[in-house]
């Protein structure tokens, strides 16, 4: 399947080195499409009764404690959601099989890809926000993980990375919405929205609580100025493209704003927002896409006016208007994710997808070329396709939106007169005029590859002469799953002379103007863009660069090295944390005992503080380890006297491996009378810190002390350690029997510990 | 360090010393001693054998390597909490079994036994691999 | 007599901070050591010290016949000691591997920093001086 097509001017694939491999993943790959198949069978099957109304629940508990259950529903909105992430999924995955031919990591793209679709589904089936948000972050990770799927490019892992963290911190702005939302006594169970105005919208926290959803959604579906990740998102391999910015991801944002419209819409702040936000985002967008040459950018950039048309019209709250957002999301999914679909057979044929390297490819790929006419008249909105009743509902919306309508007309008007132009670009510049010679020879790929266009292209002809089955089984159920109000939805091929009808014609004529227009046009967008004094996409360069330098600033600060200032930071904690709240509660008292009484005791004590003292002030190695000898026996006496003959064998034997092993390394060391003395000022900081560090030890077992010991452990394990346990050592049960578990873990640390020990000792060499 | 008169006494002790690790280990259920206490004994017993005799001795005489005996007594321990798990109990619980008759001389035998062992032999092995290892170097 | 202790845990407890803090590191291991002894001594106080009788039941009984002491810190205090042997043994050897590449035991040197090894012919792994010479 044309592997040989080796010139490639930027690579989506990589060289077919395991082409073999490559080829059998890739068929695997295509039964893969089961999955998306499934899911599209089952949502038809569900589809007769949620065209009447119904909606389906499926329902089991995660995590009640947080109100956090595996809620799912199927209402018109999901479905119509659904049924474009399965149907374009199916088509991917087909599409894909043939396209990532020969590919060596194909496993992992698949896996990629339908991880991402089943988020998707997710997102749109979820009725609980909490599961939502999981989804959500689903395919934030998924798409960076696709996105940067060519990893040995240093500009996708960027891209991708951009793309993560613009979509992760858009994520993190939801959850925070959500979770404001449950404080301001919302549900997390999105069936109930529309059944109660539950007072949200005139809480206090309401602005709070939209500003961060609306981030959340923003920032996924591309609105200015979040705008800039989506084109650069390019780098991921052109089906995916087609699949997450196209057909999916990107909608999400969209299929936020519509979900949350009758718990948070209709407000002032609300339409305003989403007016102005989507009108930018789309005219300036529109415009941007003349300024590439690379046809994926410029279809990326006709995908963020999209999004821009349909936020602005979620800023509406009536039915029309609603409506318009709905249609133009089926109608730009289908067009858009064919002519994604159609580039990457130009990229995967003719090995580029430079618009000024492709030309007269028509004659040669009559299937693609006619899928991509499909789509592109759609995009331009030419009646009998689907697009002209998308741009009609479009004008009839703009004009009755309640905020802005002649901001929202003239942007829409705008905005569809440039993609006429940009329609007609990516249709005649591949397809018509003459081919250069630099072309090879070119075919239409084999059948999973054409399908997909083909399937997605049919639809748009199908709807744009059926339109009344569309809104009656579709996007009137879609649009009333989140407009309560329920009024009536009907798409029309013929209105009648009217405004919208008028609007269309100014838009075609408009837009061949544009077209004409179109080279200097281009330039002039180039031009204006280099010299913007302040763009998106160098603010988050800069601030990515400055966050950086600020964590390696921090990190050079904090993780200095320097094994003084670590303890002294760790000992201040101690001494400041546990000394404040000891302060507080008063003083504490030591009861002398009796020097008669405990004169032996008294004496191990005394010879504990001398062995310690020695430590101290040892010049050299063997009186240090005397020192430590004589500590070590000290407590050991001190153990056996108060009736620890266990731990006291235990110790002693310690004290002499310990001298052994202290022994064998210290001889190899340099001695102790080499050693750097500190400086005056530091041992008598030093020695407060440590003074302050053993008085916080002392007043902590003081204060122990003081409280009277609750022995019902202790009595438990006395008393059971013969009846139930058949041990009379009850120090060795509770080491053996009912804490093993614990014992267990602390010889697994010895061994270890010894495992790294003898690693270490192997690969030293002898100190010179 | 050779020296004869440690050799010969270290000949004379090592036996002793093993025999006295192995008592405190058996009896460490009902007096001081336990699989800890009894790998320190052993350890220092064969620490006093490779400084008398280097440790090339002892590697002969304990044969196995000292991770072979670490790793297996970290296995014996964790599979000595397996028969509670298969009589329905949580892991580790102790699980006991009478032998001989059931007059005042029988003897139980318990999982926490074995466990002891694991014990023993973990942290001798850990001890052997480090004092070797480092007598080596 | 838990009061004497007391003071003699925070005196062992504070030499042993000091020594920590010296920046000669065979120092460091002298108080990690002492710091052991200290809190075993901790926990075992902290645990009363009102008996002297061990917590063993009498051949024939089926629980302790009278007052003994606490058995519970004592078999947290016995793992305690075998850990702290163990931890002081691992930090011996990473002591005698530290010095081996960088040839200094002063904490404040800045070879100790150096995260490159001294010499990369046979060490393979990077990663076990970078520990070494940070510790």
């Amino acid at each position: 399947m044309d592997g040989e097509q080796a010139q490639r001017d930027d690579s989506d694939m990589a060289a077919s080195s395991s082409a073999k491999h490559g080829a059998d993943t890739a068929r695997a790959g295509l039964y893969t499409a089961v999955l998306p198949l499934g899911l599209l069978i089952g949502l038809v099957y569900c589809w007769p009764a949620v065209a009447v109304g119904e909606v389906l629940r499926l329902s089991w508990p995660w995590i009640p404690a947080i109100d956090l259950h595996l809620q799912f529903r199927i209402d018109g909105l999901a479905l119509l959601f659904g049924l474009i992430v399965s149907g374009a999924g199916v088509m991917v995955t087909l599409y894909s099989a043939g396209y990532m031919a020969g590919h060596p990591r194909t496993g992992r793209y698949f896996f990629f890809l339908h991880g991402f679709m089943l988020s998707m589904m997710g997102i749109v089936t979820a009725d609980n926000l909490l599961l939502l948000f999981v989804f959500w972050e689903g395919t934030t990770v998924f798409s960076y993980l696709l996105i940067g799927f060519d990893n040995e490019s240093s500009t996708a892992r960027d891209n991708a990375r951009q793309a993560l963290l613009v979509t992760g911190a858009g994520g993190l702005a939801l959850l925070i919405g959500i979770l404001l939302l449950k404080t301001a006594g919302g549900s997390y169970t999105i069936s109930q929205w529309m059944a109660d105005d539950n007072g949200i919208r005139a809480h206090g926290l309401y602005p709070f609580i939209l500003v961060m959803v609306l981030l959340g959604a923003f920032t996924k579906s591309a609105q200015f100025p979040f705008h800039f990740w989506l084109p650069n998102a390019m780098s991921a391999p052109t089906p995916i493209s087609a699949f997450l910015h196209a057909a999916t991801m990107v909608k999400a944002g969209i299929y936020l704003l519509m979900r949350f419209h009758p718990l948070l819409g209709g407000t002032t702040a609300w339409m305003c927002t989403l007016v102005i936000v989507g009108g930018i985002t789309a005219v300036w967008s529109a415009l941007q896409a003349f300024g590439p040459l690379d046809m994926k950018r410029v279809l990326a950039f006709t995908t963020t006016m999209a999004l821009g048309m349909m936020t602005m019209f979620l800023g509406g709250r009536t039915a029309p208007v609603l409506t318009a957002a709905a249609t133009f999301l089926l109608v730009h999914a289908l067009y858009k994710a064919a002519l994604f679909l159609a580039v990457g057979i130009i990229d995967h044929e003719a090995g580029t997808r430079r618009l000024d390297r492709l030309g007269g490819l028509g004659r040669a790929m009559p299937l693609t070329a006619l899928a991509v006419a499909a789509a592109a008249f759609s995009m331009a909105g030419f009646p009998l396709f689907f697009g002209f009743i998308g741009k009609e509902i479009m004008y009839k919306a703009a004009l009755a939106e309640d905020m802005f309508p002649l901001f929202a007309t003239v942007a829409a008007v705008l905005a569809n007169a440039l993609m006429v132009a940009v329609a007609a670009v990516v249709l005649l510049k591949p397809f018509a005029g003459r081919r250069p010679a630099a072309l090879p020879a070119v075919h239409d790929p084999p059948w999973t590859m054409w399908l997909g266009p083909v399937a997605l292209g049919l639809p748009t002809i199908v709807f744009g002469i059926f339109p009344e089955w569309v809104s009656g089984q579709l996007i009137e159920q879609a649009v009333w799953a989140f407009h309560p109000a329920r009024e009536e939805v009907v798409l029309k091929l013929w209105h009648g002379f009217n405004i919208p009808l008028l609007l269309s014609a100014v838009t075609l004529s408009l837009g061949a103007v544009i077209f004409g227009l179109r080279h200097p046009l281009g330039r002039l967008m180039t031009g204006i863009e280099a010299r913007l004094p302040l763009s998106a996409g160098g603010t988050y360069d800069t601030g990515l660069q400055l966050f950086l330098k600020s964590a390696k600033a921090t990190t050079n600060k904090l993780q200095n090295g320097s094994l003084h200032f670590y303890l002294t930071i760790v000992l201040l904690v101690l001494v400041a944390a546990v000394a404040w709240p000891w302060m507080q509660r008063g003083v504490l008292t030591i009861a002398w005992p009796d020097p008669a009484d405990h004169f032996s005791a008294l004496g191990v004590v005394v010879v504990i503080a001398l062995g310690t003292a020695v430590v101290l002030v040892a010049k050299n190695r063997l009186m240090a380890i005397g020192g430590l000898g004589a500590v070590g026996a000290g407590v050991a006496l001190v153990f056996l006297m108060f009736g620890a003959p266990d731990i006291a064998l235990t110790q002693l034997l310690i004290e002499t491996l310990t001298l052994i092993i202290v022994s064998l390394v210290l001889l190899r060391l340099p001695p102790l009378e080499a050693a750097k003395k500190r400086r005056t000022y530091r041992r008598v900081m030093d020695g407060a810190l440590a003074l302050g560090a053993g008085w916080v030890m002392t007043s902590l077992l003081l204060g122990v002390l003081q409280h009277p010991l609750d022995r019902s452990l202790t009595a438990f394990f006395a008393g059971q350690s013969y009846l139930a346990a058949h041990g009379r050592n009850i120090v060795n049960v509770i080491l053996v029997d009912f804490r093993a578990l614990d014992t267990f873990g602390e010889i697994t640390v010895v061994v270890l510990a010894a495992w790294a020990g003898v690693s270490l000792i192997r690969k030293t060499k002898e100190p010179s | 360090m050779r020296s004869v008169i440690l050799q010969t006494a270290t000949r004379l002790m090592v036996g002793l010393i093993m025999i006295f690790a192995f008592y405190l280990l058996l009896r460490g259920h009902h007096e001081p001693g336990g699989g800890f206490a009894a790998a320190l004994v052993a350890g220092t017993g064969f620490a006093l054998f490779a400084i008398a005799e280097g440790p090339a001795k002892v590697r002969a005489a304990v044969r196995l390597r000292p991770t072979l005996i670490g790793m297996p007594g970290l296995a014996i321990a964790a599979l000595s909490g397996m028969p509670a798990v298969l009589a329905g109990k949580p892991y580790l619980t102790g699980i006991w079994w009478r032998l001989g008759d059931a007059g005042g001389g029988a003897l139980t035998i318990g999982t926490p036994l074995f466990f002891d062992i694991g014990v023993f032999l973990a942290v001798l092995g850990a001890i052997l691999s480090i004092i070797l290892g480092l007598e080596e170097h | 007599m838990e009061g004497v202790l007391a003071l003699l845990v925070g005196l062992v407890f504070a030499a042993s901070i000091y020594l920590m803090l010296s920046g000669v590191l065979v120092k460091f291991v002298f108080g990690f050591a002492l710091a052991s002894n200290a809190v075993n001594l901790l926990i075992f106080t902290a645990g009363r010290l009102e008996h002297d009788r061990p917590p063993l039941i009498p051949v024939g009984a089926e629980t302790p016949v009278g007052p003994t002491a606490n058995a519970l810190p004592q078999a947290l205090i016995l793992t305690a000691i075998v850990i702290g042997f163990a931890m002081l043994t691992f930090l011996m050897v990473l002591l005698y591997r530290t010095y081996a590449e960088t040839d200094t035991l002063d904490a404040d040197d800045p070879r100790l920093m150096d995260e490159t090894p001294a010499d990369d012919d046979d060490h393979g792994d990077g990663s076990v001086p970078q520990e070494g010479g940070r510790s």
